[in-house]
């Protein structure tokens, strides 16, 4: 069987070591941003299907309340930030790069602030089941808070499948400007703590370790007093190096254990969670409070006053700009997230939603230029690469319109972390193409899927009409024979 | 308020690195052992090392204009002024004019631009041009003269130079001189041991700060080491391709010099002879024709550098870093092929990796 997991610092392989920029708002603790005038709470937060709203135009909701239901096995449920009149339910822009809509709830708050009656906490927690923290879990619509809004109790039920060892929590926060994870341990190491000692009692494992970059020194000072009586948690102080919050590469740091392709960390017998998310699985145990706020850094260079803020969900971020002290200088990129993966942002009233950990607002010597040339290839890609991939040759083959030769070259082993793009002297927007040929194999692969379900359904029907027309010959057949019978 | 820019994928922010700085830094790193072997060899060599850049960038303009390319982005890219300057580091430092332009057309257009133009080319333009006017003007690229400072009294002043780059006055037979690895190949030919060629020939300080005749880039092996090291320290290379390269002639010539010291020349000689440091850490090093994966670039530094002792050793040519380096451009494509990185979470054929821990570790 699998042995015990060691603890210690294994070698991966590329990255970068951006400048991080944290200082613009490291200092700045947490402050609440005044509730908006309106909030715009997408159904739609969390990867899986959308949840489907159970309120009503018009409807009063208070502080907690479900708005909208989960569907399916992986899907989260979405609540009221606060307690107010819902003004519509329609579409609003996303929180996508494209600014299409999306379903979504609008709240008008009452200013009340009032808590729904079903929000109540267990003053035990740990004395919870596995099953009944997980069904909590989900009920609260928490979601990972890295970025990746992945639904928080489906990871929980891994236990249900594989053989558990290890809890890693990823407090690296590797992305440049981000500090709303570095505040949340810092400010609420305890709940941090409750938390994550819930996930490893919903998962089953006795080993728990919190990976936290070294550059974030008072992060892990204060979660290394926090844990001092709890023997089964370990703080560990990671190497700064972009990308290391990468769910597969800070389990090798940390194990030297090499998830499988296309697999997951589960695999060998880990699972990880973000800080935040296990800041919001305490909140929601222990205080019944559903995940209806989230930690937010507004930063960059464009920002006047860069701050950490909590933010209720479906805040638009123009809202949040403004509490800031609106721009020092005129911005060239808006970015949610953080500059390596984040997205851009197409309008400003695009609401905060539950897997937004950054605001950017970054000025034009900030950005890369955009002048790009042909490839030199230098390999700056190839060693900046923490996956092993020839970027510059994928990209070669993609330009090429050959995807599937991408493919073969590993296209779907890449994380689009983008440290190939960070490095390439030419400029050439690596990321940007990769993206590109993703989509693309996907719409051809439901093409393909569609183009399949067709024939099946056709050969199907061609089956199903022969079997009428064969059972209406024979009848016919009996009917003459029993005529025949009769006259004879 | 919104910006206005078309919508392009993270990441946005960048090391703020560009081929221009990347090719800048390659110059800087050979500006010590340029200045001082355009010291070493006086006028003639100034004047042809400038041709040499100038017709570089003459023929690449006329090239991205031929091509229909932005002559202000690409002349600004810095890669012609290098390929330039690496040609001109392999020239004899009194050869004509004329051999400085042929070479620069043969490098810029028949070695880069014919080919696709910038990270297209398939060999290093500096060593197509040289080994094309090896091969066509034998007599001019083998005229190698002892060094003559410019303050010496015996080197010639800016206007007589003027005779000697251009032509009118022919090289006087009294001052040419080989370069060690001629004269001991030549020497050796003869039936002479290696021990009484070599007396003859430059000692091992000599060749180390470059006083001693050859091409300008055969100058002082030490200034091309330091320039190198620069190189590694601003990660515009990888360590890979140097140290194979030098360790494989090493080792070779250890080996070789040990079975018979009156025949092969020891480690030192050879690496601080000829070409060998400038062919390590800027000529094999070219980022466009050596390979990406570390694998790779070990393996093509150890067949540069095979192939450079064989020629030496045993081959008609006394020095054989050019061949050597060409002809493993000739094969970085196969390289590439078969040595890639492995891929995170598969194996080196591409499989996945078992998931159980055991066997993953």
């Amino acid at each position: 069987m699998f042995r015990r997991p060691t603890i210690g610092r294994f070698r991966i392989r590329g990255g970068i070591h951006p400048n991080d920029c944290k200082a613009l708002s490291a200092a700045q603790p947490i402050e609440n941003l005044p509730l908006p005038p309106l909030l715009h709470i997408p159904l739609q937060q969390h990867i899986g299907a959308a949840a489907e709203a159970i309120v009503k135009r018009g409807q009063s909701v208070r502080k907690g309340e479900l708005l909208a239901r989960d569907q399916g096995a992986i899907s989260a449920p979405v609540h009221a930030p606060t307690s107010g009149r819902i003004v519509g339910i329609g579409s609003y822009p996303a929180h996508h790069v494209s600014g299409l809509s999306v379903r979504t709830v609008t709240l008008q708050p009452d200013g009340y602030d009032e808590w729904h009656d079903a929000c109540e906490g267990v003053d035990d927690p740990f004395a919870l089941t596995p099953d009944e923290i997980a069904t909590r879990v989900a009920a609260a619509g928490i979601v990972g808070m890295g970025g990746a809004t992945f639904p928080a109790a489906v990871k929980l039920n891994l236990r249900k499948r594989y053989t558990l060892q290890q809890l890693v929590i990823n407090g690296a926060e590797c992305e440049p400007y981000l500090t709303c994870d570095d505040r949340l341990m810092r400010e609420r190491a305890a709940a941090v703590r409750d938390g994550v000692l819930l996930i490893a009692q919903a998962l089953g494992v006795s080993a728990i370790t919190i990976a936290i970059e070294n550059n974030k020194p008072e992060a892990l000072q204060a979660m290394r007093e926090a844990i001092t009586t709890t023997p089964s948690i370990q703080v560990v102080g990671l190497p700064t190096r972009y990308p290391m919050g990468s769910e597969k590469h800070l389990v090798q740091m940390l194990t030297g254990y090499e998830t499988p392709a296309r697999g997951l960390t589960a695999d060998i017998g880990v699972v990880v969670h973000n800080v935040a998310t296990a800041a919001a699985v305490y909140d929601a145990l222990r205080h019944g409070r559903p995940l209806i706020s989230r930690l937010v850094t507004v930063s960059g260079g464009a920002i006047a006053q860069p701050r950490n803020l909590h933010v209720p969900i479906g805040t638009p971020i123009s809202a949040l700009i403004t509490y800031c002290g609106g721009y020092r200088s005129p911005p060239a990129q808006l970015i949610s997230g953080g500059p390596m993966m984040g997205q851009p942002v197409a309008t400003l009233q695009v609401p905060v939603i539950k897997g937004s950990n950054g605001v950017l607002a970054l000025t034009a010597d900030e950005l890369p230029q955009r002048r790009e040339m042909p490839c030199i290839r230098c390999a700056s890609c190839v060693t900046a690469c923490p996956c092993g991939l020839l970027p510059l040759t994928m990209v070669a083959h993609i330009r090429a319109g050959n995807l599937d030769s991408a493919v073969t070259y590993g296209l779907p082993d890449c994380i689009s972390c983008g440290s190939c793009a960070y490095v390439c002297p030419s400029h050439i927007p690596l990321v940007h193409y990769f993206n590109y040929a993703k989509g693309e194999l996907a719409a051809r692969q439901r093409a393909q899927h569609k183009q399949g379900e067709t024939k099946r359904l056709a050969a199907a029907r061609r089956v199903r009409i022969a079997a009428i027309q064969q059972a209406k010959r024979e009848q016919m057949a009996r009917r003459k024979a029993a005529t025949a019978e009769r006259s004879a | 308020m919104m910006p206005e820019t078309p919508p392009m994928a993270a990441p946005y922010a960048h090391n703020h690195r560009s081929v221009a700085s990347t090719m800048l830094r390659v110059i800087v790193a050979l500006l010590p052992a340029t200045a001082v072997a355009l010291f070493q060899y006086g006028w003639p060599a100034i004047y042809l090392f400038l041709i040499t850049l100038a017709s570089a960038l003459l023929f690449e303009s006329l090239s991205l204009w031929l091509m229909g390319r932005p002559q202000q982005r690409f002349l600004t890219d810095g890669s012609a002024l290098l390929t330039g300057w690496l040609l001109a580091m392999t020239l004899p430092p009194w050869a004509p004019w004329w051999i400085g332009v042929v070479g620069a057309f043969l490098a810029i257009v028949v070695g880069k631009q014919v080919f696709g133009g910038l990270g297209q080319n398939l060999f290093n333009p500096a060593m197509v041009a040289r080994v094309a006017l090896l091969i066509s003007f034998p007599l001019e690229m083998t005229r190698f003269i002892p060094p003559q400072p410019l303050t010496s009294a015996a080197a010639p002043d800016a206007v007589a130079s003027l005779a000697i780059t251009f032509g009118t006055s022919p090289l006087p037979d009294a001052i040419s001189g080989a370069t060690p690895l001629g004269y001991i190949k030549t020497e050796l030919s003869r039936g002479t041991t290696l021990d009484a060629a070599i007396a003859n020939t430059d000692s091992l300080p000599q060749l180390l700060l470059g006083n001693s005749s050859g091409s300008l880039g055969e100058g002082s092996a030490l200034l091309l080491l330091i320039g190198g090291l620069f190189l590694l320290y601003w990660r515009i290379i990888r360590w890979h391709i140097p140290v194979a390269m030098l360790t494989t002639i090493g080792v070779l010539a250890a080996l070789l010099h040990h079975i018979d010291p009156t025949r092969y020349g020891d480690a030192l000689f050879h690496l601080s002879s000829g070409g060998v440091m400038l062919g390590a850490f800027f000529i094999a090093t070219d980022l466009v024709t050596s390979p990406l994966s570390v694998r790779g670039q070990l393996l093509f530094g150890v067949g540069c550098g095979l192939l450079t002792y064989l020629i030496r050793g045993f081959a008609g040519y006394p020095e054989g870093v050019a061949f050597a380096v060409l002809l493993m451009n000739g094969c970085t494509p196969l390289i590439d092929h078969y040595l890639r990185p492995r891929i995170y979470g598969r194996d080196r054929r591409g499989q996945q990796l078992n998931s159980d821990r055991e066997g993953a570790a």
